[in-house]
């Protein structure tokens, strides 16, 4: 058994020390918001935050997460409240067929928590590894420029 | 005080007074360099096609883009942060612009420039400007590159000032430094060599400035003599040696070189990354003749037969690093990836991974071979955000033992957190730059154009 902690909650799962942080998160703990696209690092539809940092989860094996937190899309709202990131991204209708969206999410999620006043060019080199094959990078660059701005306004107020 | 002793002091005032006049004026003449007139800015017609295409050539050969564009910038504008041991400097415009750039230089400020490191106003460049390399270039080709500059899109840009700290900001210091380095004179070729071998020579010493990486520095910045091409860094990475200390596994042939500059990629060795990546997508426009001369000439350097590797130690088996690499890095490096069906070499050819340093083999686990706007190539994502130092140190450690016969790397964790601080480093000045040059109004005109550009062409798409 390891230990892994997703989203504030600690679980044991049984799986080698080898084993995608992406299997793990879809087949034992049912956190199907992360996709499994490529399986190689290169499309970006399996993006969760590890401390806060994007990654790809199907080239992130167990044995690198010894102490250390996941946040998948999941951990960021709910459907009734989405988190800003997400209500940016419905508000713009980003998605075209969806596969791509919840790593989107999670990688302009990271991107805002960094930089939270990005430029055009920074929001677009951050949001690089992440493709999407429907073609909707323009409604995705503006679902972050939205959010950027909503987090901005809501900051004073509301934490995180 | 006697009488004689006052006379004594006077004298040995005087002496000490003169000797420091005599040395300041001797000091201030070499350091001291007289302006030359500006000129207006010649007609883009004024100089024939020929010649700027060969100076096209000549440019690519030099990668005066790679430096003097900044990430995302106009090409040849400036901006770009150039990392070096005692501070950023930055590179400078050298479009034809009037007032930020070069276009009141004549040809004879810019041969100044190139040979002797020294700008149209008399002022000393930093040997960031690989004019010590520079020097060597024939008249003509300087009237060539001339040509091709002079012909550029003039940009109004001006770099953000260097970062250095006090004296090394105080220019006529390089007076002194140029005395000891700056060996002026035009390359000589080699009778007995064959022209393509002495073409190529010329190549790698001038306008390619292929040490300026490739060769040890001593502590004043200097190219270290005797040790040509026998390895360097370059922002962060390690620049190999191109001679007899190669660590390729596999001897270069000419045909792989020249495949590996005009491509950046070849299959008995691996991918160029880093700094490298942009020299051979500038040497991708340059004629294969001159690549070939190149390859010819490093090629006599490389070692007849690969060098022999003193025996080592069994790897400690760690079951950690077996299964980080297994997860992390298996699904295209393992043997049966469909990156190695598909021809890329093992890890074993890696150069990185032979090296005598970690450096690369480092660099690459952070940063990978990232996505770049407009260029196809080899691709890795980076991991740096995945993995801690530990996690770093543990699979460049595997790496080592799992697949070549040579000795462990001593002191991984002290160069994975010396790899971590530099990116940071770089990492910032480059922001600042970027985000620097997003308040200048003709860099945001140019962006905002792109912007469209790419909007336009996303909208063709669907």
């Amino acid at each position: 058994m390891t230990g892994l902690t997703v989203n504030g909650q600690h679980h044991e799962v049984d799986a080698t020390p080898d084993t995608p942080l992406l299997y793990v998160l879809r087949d034992d703990l049912e956190l199907n918001g992360a996709k499994f696209g490529c399986g190689l690092g290169q499309c970006g539809a399996c993006t969760v935050l590890v401390d806060g940092a994007p990654v790809f989860s199907c080239l992130t094996p167990l044995a690198l997460l010894a102490g250390r937190k996941v946040t998948t899309i999941e951990g960021l709202g709910t459907i009734a409240a989405p988190g800003p990131v997400q209500r940016a991204f419905i508000e713009e209708q980003a998605a075209q067929c969806g596969y791509c969206i919840a790593g989107m999410v999670m990688r302009a999620h990271a991107l805002l928590a960094r930089t939270p006043d990005p430029t055009e060019q920074e929001i677009r080199d951050g949001m690089n590894p992440n493709l999407c094959r429907c073609g909707t990078h323009m409604r995705i660059l503006a679902a972050v420029r939205r959010a950027a701005a909503a987090m901005r306004s809501a900051a004073p107020v509301q934490a995180g | 005080m006697t009488q004689l002793a006052a006379r004594r002091l006077r004298r040995l005032v005087l002496v000490v007074a003169v000797v420091l006049f005599g040395g300041g004026c001797t000091a201030g003449a070499i350091a001291w360099n007289p302006p030359i007139r500006p000129i207006a800015a010649p007609a883009p017609a004024s100089f024939p096609a020929a010649t700027v295409a060969q100076g096209a050539t000549l440019a690519a050969i030099g990668d005066c883009a790679v430096c003097h564009t900044a990430a995302h910038g106009a090409p040849f504008a400036g901006g770009r942060p150039i990392p070096t041991p005692f501070g950023t400097i930055y590179a400078t415009n050298i479009t034809p612009d009037p007032t930020t750039g070069i276009g009141h230089w004549s040809l004879a400020a810019f041969r100044r420039a190139l040979r002797h490191g020294i700008d149209r106003r008399g002022e000393h460049l930093y040997p960031a400007l690989p004019y010590t390399h520079f020097t060597h270039a024939t008249d003509a080709d300087i009237a060539a590159l001339y040509a091709f500059l002079m012909t550029r899109r003039p940009v109004h840009a001006v770099a953000p000032a260097n970062r250095l700290p006090f004296p090394l900001d105080w220019r006529p210091l390089l007076a002194g430094w140029n005395l000891l380095y700056l060996h002026p004179g035009v390359w000589r070729p080699d009778p007995a060599q064959s022209a393509e071998w002495n073409r190529g020579a010329y190549l790698v010493q001038a306008l390619g400035h292929c040490g300026a990486c490739h060769t040890p520095r001593n502590g004043l910045g200097a190219e270290e003599t005797g040790q040509a091409l026998a390895g360097g860094k370059a922002e962060g990475w390690y620049a190999p040696p191109l001679q007899a200390g190669s660590p390729a596994p596999h001897k270069w042939t000419v045909a792989e070189l020249t495949t590996y500059l005009r491509t950046g990629v070849d299959r008995a060795h691996g991918a160029a990354a880093g700094p490298m990546r942009q020299v051979t997508d500038e040497l991708a426009t340059v004629p294969a003749a001159d690549l070939h001369a190149i390859a010819v000439y490093i090629a006599t350097l490389m070692p007849p037969a690969p060098p022999t590797v003193p025996p080592r130690p069994a790897p400690v088996a760690d079951s950690s690093a077996t299964a980080i690499f297994a997860g992390a890095c298996g699904a295209c490096h393992a043997a049966d990836a469909p990156m190695t069906r598909d021809g890329a070499p093992s890890l074993a050819r890696s150069t990185a991974v032979n090296a005598t340093t970690p450096r690369n083999v480092i660099a690459i686990i952070l940063h990978g071979l990232p996505w770049r706007d407009g260029h196809a190539g080899p691709y890795m994502p980076g991991f740096a955000d995945a993995l801690t130092n530990a996690q770093v140190a543990a699979i460049a450690a595997y790496v080592r033992a799992h697949y070549t016969d040579r000795p462990p790397w001593p002191h991984l964790p002290a160069a994975v957190r010396a790899a971590r601080h530099d990116q940071a480093l770089h990492a910032a000045s480059r922001s600042q730059a970027m985000r620097a040059a997003s308040r200048d109004p003709a860099v945001r005109a140019a962006s905002r154009d792109q912007i469209v550009r790419a909007a336009s062409r996303d909208g063709d798409r669907t």
